[in-house]
């Protein structure tokens, strides 16, 4: 009976029933699409390569090994205008992801300072964050990027002014960090001796400090007592690290230093030499000794910093440098080595290190600040910009999520005895934060997009660089833009993969 | 001895309560100054409060409204005002602000803009305000065409043969089921106007124009600038999203696994990447697709790309109204034995774009802000003029008042659309 249907099933199959049976029809419309989708994506591509043809080009990749000859001022790792297209967009993707980074950091903080604010009983704070939400979210973020650039560059004072005696501007912090309309100049970190001990005791003080609270939560779940975490996470963070700090600093740290120079030195400076360009053994620590040593008679020096010292060697043969530090030992067999004509070619010093890590604070000179590290005026206006705008937007998270807490919870709670700050902490916040984390997810995602407007006040980022410069140099508009998307789809998928794995993570779990 | 009552006999009269705890006193003490760190911050911000108004509002005030430059606008507030003062120069905005408005568009013909945004008021009204009669809605199919001829100008044949189209869409729709089959007649309705517009709509043009060429001036489209760009981008873009969106929504929601898919590639693709990206490809990659030969117009590229852009977010806001209906809605629907496109029509879409219109409203603030992002691709709109008339020998070294003007013109707008919303929010909200 059974098989007899089943043939008979088999036989009533009609062409029709690919429209009428919805067993079937399901295949049908899915086939119809696809041949479409096959359709559309034949025709677009075919019509890209006629008009490629027509215009003389070919798709291919090769311009990102060539040179690209343009400077990038803000910049994450070493770059010049001698290197490749390519290393451009690396600089830009970085600096995509810097200002990214910062941004949501500060946006978060913004955003839940202000979201807890306009939930304050202080009526007149509660109506300032008020204001600051409906103004920022209903203006156009490019406008505010403009207009924050704008106040950076006429409201704050310019380097000039931090200079001579009689100064209209100051240095911030003890002068070590100036603010001025190109940009905020702060000190760079200088690793010397010893750093290294430091850094990894940073490191594993992190690691133990994470074990403690652990350890300390597993202890109150076990024994209900509760430890004061908080002095002691921070005596964990701190102690370890200041006693290995003191101790490389106690140590003698004086080191003899030498420079050889290629033409003779006149009161310590290089006779006819404007601005010469030194070349060190070594770091960063290699390259303030010199610094200093070179700039007590007043001369301004470029510094490339050399692995080994035989590539310095080469460097110095080859004309490639005007002055080599080197340590006092090596400098005999160096000057052997090289052919050094007389002794008023080298010059030595003793020099003393601070600490294990000193701080290489800006000076001024010349026109400008060198020294320490510059975070520019574009980076600054669209870091603020960003944060501020998009804050706008998390602080109203932070208020729904809060508010999305049913008061009955945190009165059972108060009722159990808790104490408002325990209150907030241990009901409320995490359950406000099951509301809050899928909308800060696509927060976080927008901000890190909108930061492709950094090509309106010249910060090169990834669109400045791969989708602006280079794409302009080379006329390659379809590699560029394909690259260019890709690269912003990969961030886009990697933060909501993470984000939504964090998410998963904290979601209740149910029955 | 006497007898002694230390007990009183009659009741007090009431007293009025203590100073501070009633008016405004008992309202500062409680809102203001409740504990110190209170009182700190509160004055901590009426101190921020006073030091920004300080620097704004002379600023605003002591301002010149007629000088033809920026040099006699300094000259004219020191006079005015004293030695040293600065003020805002509001004379860029007096004799700007029509271009700031509606860009290099021809003076004498204003109206039609100003026509075509108050008719946009009516198209809409069916959609806003239920109390509007239905056959209004009528006049919003026929708008986008009405409002295309009245800006850009031109045949009225243009408008009128591409509309034509839809209709035989629609005849298609209605007659095919019987003739063809309901699969049947959706893809013809879907191929038909296509063939229609790409074969017979030019020479049937051609022709009526030959017989009858009733038209009004045309505009061409670098003409076109200014906040009304703006409007046309963000307009165009969110109307034309949304019926893409809702496709894209169905087809996500779709058990069939191809549609699906391609729906799933598209939304995602569009949300991962900016705007930027999207409209660089508008600007320089769009016309690498089409036809060799092809060459339209920018802000008709950047329209259909801004559609794209549009639709994905669309397409998640209507996925979010879907997945907020309960499941008895789907099978009661399938209960009564309607099929997929009439379910969908007549039972899921209207709760489930009920629960979305607060989002779809805050989808179109956000794209409106955005449109701002064309100054980039070189489209004149309030922020590319901006730059043109920074650029101008007059108006050199002008930054807050423009900036100011162009603000104030968004936030006005936004501002109120997302109080509409809220308003929906209350009205729409059924529950308890």
């Amino acid at each position: 009976m059974s098989m007899a249907g089943h043939t008979a099933d088999k036989k009533a199959f009609r062409l029709s029933m690919l429209i009428y049976d919805t067993r079937y029809r399901s295949i049908t419309i899915q086939l119809i699409a696809l041949i479409a989708l096959i359709l559309v994506g034949a025709w677009l591509v075919n019509n890209t390569l006629n008009n490629l043809e027509a215009l003389d080009k070919e798709l291919g990749f090769g311009f990102l090994s060539e040179p690209s000859s343009y400077d990038i001022n803000q910049r994450l790792i070493e770059y010049d205008s001698r290197s490749t297209h390519g290393r451009a967009a690396i600089v830009g993707i970085l600096n995509t992801l810097l200002v990214a980074f910062m941004g949501c950091v500060l946006a978060t903080v913004i955003g839940v300072t202000a979201g807890i604010a306009r939930l304050s009983k202080n009526w007149i704070i509660a109506r300032l964050m008020t204001t600051y939400v409906e103004m920022f979210r209903n203006i156009p973020v490019l406008l505010w990027i403009v207009l924050i650039m704008a106040v950076v560059i006429e409201s704050l004072p310019v380097p000039r002014s931090f200079k001579g005696d009689n100064a209209i501007s100051s240095m911030l912090f003890g002068d070590s960090v100036a603010i001025t309309n190109r940009g905020v100049y702060f000190p760079k970190m200088v690793l010397n001796d010893g750093s290294t001990m430091v850094l990894t005791t940073l490191a594993l003080s992190l690691v133990g400090m994470w074990f403690f609270g652990r350890w300390a939560k597993k202890r109150q779940a076990m024994t209900g007592a509760i430890l004061p975490t908080g002095w002691i996470k921070l005596g964990i963070f701190a102690i370890p690290t200041l006693i290995v700090f003191t101790i490389f600093s106690l140590i003698n740290q004086t080191r003899d230093y030498s420079i050889v120079t290629t033409s003779p030195l006149e009161n310590g400076a290089l006779a006819g030499i404007e601005r010469p360009l030194a070349c060190v053994v070594g770091g960063s620590s290699q390259s303030v000794i010199l610094q200093t040593l070179l700039r007590e008679s007043g001369q301004r020096v470029k510094i490339v910093e050399f692995g080994s010292t035989d590539e310095a060697k080469a460097a110095y043969s080859a004309g490639e440098c005007n002055v080599v530090g080197v340590s006092s030992g090596e400098v005999d067999s160096f000057v052997a080595s090289l052919g050094v004509p007389s002794d008023s070619f080298v010059a030595s010093t003793t020099y003393t290190h601070g600490t294990a890590i000193t701080l290489s604070r800006p000076h001024f000179v010349g026109f400008n600040f060198i020294d320490g590290y510059q975070m520019r005026n574009s980076l600054i206006a669209l870091w603020l910009a960003l944060s501020f705008y998009h804050g706008a937007f998390i602080a109203e998270t932070v208020r729904a999520g809060i508010l999305a807490v049913s008061k009955g919870q945190s009165e059972a709670a108060a009722a159990l005895g808790l104490r408002p700050k325990r209150v907030m902490n241990l009901v409320v916040l995490p359950q406000a934060l099951r509301v809050m984390i899928p909308p800060m997810i696509s927060h976080f995602l927008s901000l890190t997009k909108n930061s492709s407007l950094a090509i309106v006040v010249g910060y090169m980022d990834i669109t400045a660089t791969l989708g602006g410069i280079t794409l302009n140099q080379t006329g390659r508009e379809m590699e560029s833009l394909l690259l260019l998307m890709a690269m912003y789809l990969s961030i886009s998928i990697t933060v909501s993969v993470i984000m939504n794995w964090y998410n998963e993570s904290i979601k209740m779990r149910e029955r | 001895m006497t007898e002694q009552s230390y007990v009183r006999t009659e009741m007090l009269g009431e007293k009025p309560p203590p100073s501070s705890q009633v008016g405004p006193v008992k309202w500062v003490m409680e809102n203001l100054f409740s504990s110190i760190p209170n009182a700190v911050m509160t004055l901590v911000s009426v101190w921020a409060v006073y030091f920004l108004l300080s620097g704004i509002l002379p600023w605003t005030f002591q301002s010149s409204w007629n000088s033809t430059s920026l040099h006699g606008c300094r000259a004219y507030i020191v006079e005015k005002y004293g030695e040293g003062t600065e003020g805002a120069c509001w004379s860029v905005i007096n004799e700007r602000w029509k271009q700031l408005l509606f860009g290099f568009y021809p003076k004498e013909l204003y109206w039609r803009p100003v026509v075509t945004l108050i008719l946009m008021f009516v198209a809409i009204s069916p959609v806003l305000f239920a109390s509007v009669p239905r056959k209004v809605m009528l006049f919003s199919v026929i708008y986008p065409f009405l409002a295309f001829w009245l800006l850009w100008g031109g045949s009225i044949w243009l408008p009128i043969v591409a509309f034509s189209g839809f209709g035989v869409a629609y005849l298609a729709i209605v007659f095919g089921p019987a003739l063809i089959g309901s699969l049947g007649a959706t893809i013809v309705a879907g191929v038909l106007p296509i063939v229609y517009w790409l074969f017979l709509a030019g020479p049937i043009i051609a022709g009526l124009n030959s017989v009858a060429p009733i038209g009004i001036e045309g505009i061409d489209s670098d003409q076109m600038g200014g906040f009304m760009i703006s409007m046309i981008i963000g307009i165009s873009g969110i109307a034309l999203s949304l019926p893409i969106g809702i496709l894209l929504a169905l087809g996500r929601q779709s058990p069939l696994f191809i549609v699906k898919t391609i729906c799933v590639t598209f939304i995602e693709f569009i949300r991962g990447v900016p705007l930027i990206t999207l409209l660089f490809v508008a600007s320089v990659l769009l016309n690498y697709f089409l036809p060799p030969g092809t060459n339209f117009d920018l802000i008709l590229r950047v329209i259909i790309m801004v559609t794209f852009f549009a639709a994905a977010y669309m397409a998640e806001v209507i996925r979010g109204g879907l997945a907020a209906l309960p499941k008895g809605q789907f099978e009661a629907a399938d209960a009564l034995g309607l099929d997929y496109w009439k379910a969908t029509r007549l039972i899921i879409m209207p709760q489930a774009l009920k629960v979305s219109i607060p989002n779809i409203v805050s989808n179109f603030i956000g794209l409106f802000k955005d449109t701002t992002l064309v100054s980039i691709i070189g489209l004149l709109d309030p922020m590319g003029l901006s730059r043109a008339i920074v650029a101008d020998q007059n108006w050199n070294g002008i930054v807050w008042e423009i900036y100011a003007f162009i603000a104030l013109l968004f936030w006005i707008f936004t501002f109120s659309m997302s109080r509409y919303s809220m308003y929906l929010e209350r009205k729409l909200a059924t529950g308890h």
